[in-house]
């Protein structure tokens, strides 16, 4: 214990040796200072312990997959031809009634229309999703023009589901297609860029050519 | 001990007793005769006794005070009260929706008939739907107002800069709320709407993909999306907007308000008078 104040130094490691009344011998830390630093930490652990499970149920679909793979059938192979398109509806998300409901468009494979892409296996069936790749908006097929048009903002894609006008930002997204018992069956998603090169399914507006397609990340489950 | 005089109307404070009349405050028993309290009396010592018997203990009446009799500055005029017609229209947001919510059921089968039955069904269902759908763009309209007054008249300058930035984030809340609660009825252009909302969310780069399935709750328009919605717009962000409302208030109490700019005429009194 310092006697005088003159042994006092205020910038000393030791609380006795700051003059700090009622110090213990080799003292670092005051007990005031302990019993913030510890209401702080308590405080702080019972926040993390009901924010941080909360933040990650919130977040959570974002790092899961909540579309598991489903095959629907969609009708006998009579059914389709490889040159026009017939529209079929199918269901995104069962649990969600008609909102779940959307409408395909499907074609035969055709070699002679159709490209084949190296490294990429070939869909038995072209089944076009109506989703606009501008905003989502449902595209309808036009026959006489062989079109797919979209109601929202204006875009057009050819009848491959190319961009040919307006707004998006890729050609329409299609779908993994197939043949099981002579019934065409549709199963997942996926995207295509302007070359009709596969991609793990992105949302409309999400570019996937140039460098635009590295600020838009696919999901982290594809 | 005399207590503060609480922040009272005239009509309701206790006159003090007059020459003669019975002192009834300090036991009675004066000199005047004892006369009956009236019925009038009875009821205005009830009130200023609950009154007195809570500002005692909360302290409250300085601070009321302060908030509710501050001082004005001249020109003040009806452009200064856009903030509260903002505010009145929050609240009839905030009881409505409160209503609506005992009514609808944020499920994507049943949204829509819970919906429709409010309208067409529930006593008043449609009045109330309609006080609060026709609300939403109101109070969108007054907060333009509000915040084209405080541009116009130099209120947004120092020292209130922190209190226009508050404004901002308020003003995007309740567009937050515009958008979140349109999805509700699930209606065509509801479901519509909110798609190309949420893809318009995942064009932004980076993490735009992922603020689309964060509302989405998945890479598809699910079971859970009216649900996410619903707690967005019923809890989460009307938390946000009342918790900033109150520090909006407490700044505009603090900070007091600005003279309309055609005033600066009158500052050569004021210098007059302070020398």
């Amino acid at each position: 214990m310092a006697d005088s104040p003159e042994k006092f130094d205020s910038k000393s490691r030791y609380t006795e040796g700051r003059g700090i009344a009622g110090a213990w011998e080799g003292e670092t830390v005051t007990r005031r200072r302990l019993m913030e630093g510890t209401a702080l930490a308590a405080g702080g652990i019972a926040t993390m312990a009901f924010a941080l499970p909360g933040l990650g149920f919130a977040l959570g679909p974002i790092f899961e997959d909540t579309n598991p793979t489903r095959w629907q059938d969609v009708g006998p192979t009579d059914d389709f031809n490889d040159e026009s398109y017939v529209p079929r509806v199918i269901n995104i998300d069962p649990e969600i009634g008609d909102a779940g409901k959307t409408t395909v468009y499907v074609r035969k494979f055709n070699r002679d229309i159709d490209k084949v892409i190296k490294g990429q296996d070939i869909q038995p069936y072209v089944v076009i999703s109506t989703r606009c790749a501008h905003l989502g908006c449902p595209v309808r097929y036009i026959q006489a023009s062989q079109k797919f048009v979209c109601p929202c903002h204006g875009g057009v894609y050819d009848s491959q589901g190319k961009v040919q006008g307006g707004p998006p930002v890729r050609p329409l997204d299609r779908f993994y297609t197939r043949v099981t018992g002579g019934r065409v069956e549709v199963g997942d998603r996926f995207s295509l860029n302007s070359e009709l090169e596969r991609f793990a399914p992105r949302d409309p507006s999400n570019h996937l050519d140039g460098l635009w397609q590295y600020i838009y990340p696919s999901r982290p489950t594809t | 001990m005399r207590l503060p005089t609480p922040p009272l109307p005239k009509a309701l404070r206790r006159s003090p007793p007059r020459p003669g009349e019975n002192d009834r405050r300090n036991g009675g028993g004066g000199g005047g005769p004892a006369t009956k309290p009236t019925a009038k009396d009875q009821a205005v010592e009830g009130v200023a006794g609950v009154v007195g018997w809570l500002d005692e203990r909360t302290g409250a009446s300085p601070f009321l005070r302060g908030f509710l009799y501050r001082k004005v500055p001249k020109g003040t005029n009806w452009f200064y009260t856009l903030g509260s017609a903002t505010l009145f229209a929050f609240l009839s947001q905030a009881v409505t929706g409160v209503f609506l919510a005992m009514y609808y059921e944020p499920d994507p089968t049943r949204a829509y008939e819970s919906a429709s039955r409010i309208t067409n069904e529930v006593f008043l269902g449609e009045f109330v739907r309609g006080m609060h759908r026709w609300g939403s763009t109101v109070m969108i309209i007054l907060i333009f107002l509000h915040m084209g007054r405080t541009f116009f008249f130099g209120a947004y300058k120092y020292p209130r800069e922190l209190n226009w930035v508050i404004g901002v984030v308020l003003l995007v809340l309740v567009l937050l709320m515009g958008l979140t609660g349109y999805l509700l009825p699930f209606d065509q252009r509801s479901f519509w709407a909110t798609v190309v909302a949420v893809n318009l969310n995942a064009s932004g780069p980076i993490v735009g993909p992922y603020l689309a399935d964060f509302l989405r709750v998945g890479s598809e328009f699910g079971p859970t999306t009216i649900a996410r919605f619903y707690s967005l717009h019923m809890l989460l962000v009307p938390g946000l907007i009342i918790a900033l409302i109150g520090a909006h208030l407490y700044l505009v109490a603090k900070l007091g308000t600005t003279a309309p700019p055609w005033l600066k005429a009158e500052k050569k009194d004021l210098l007059r008078e302070e020398v």
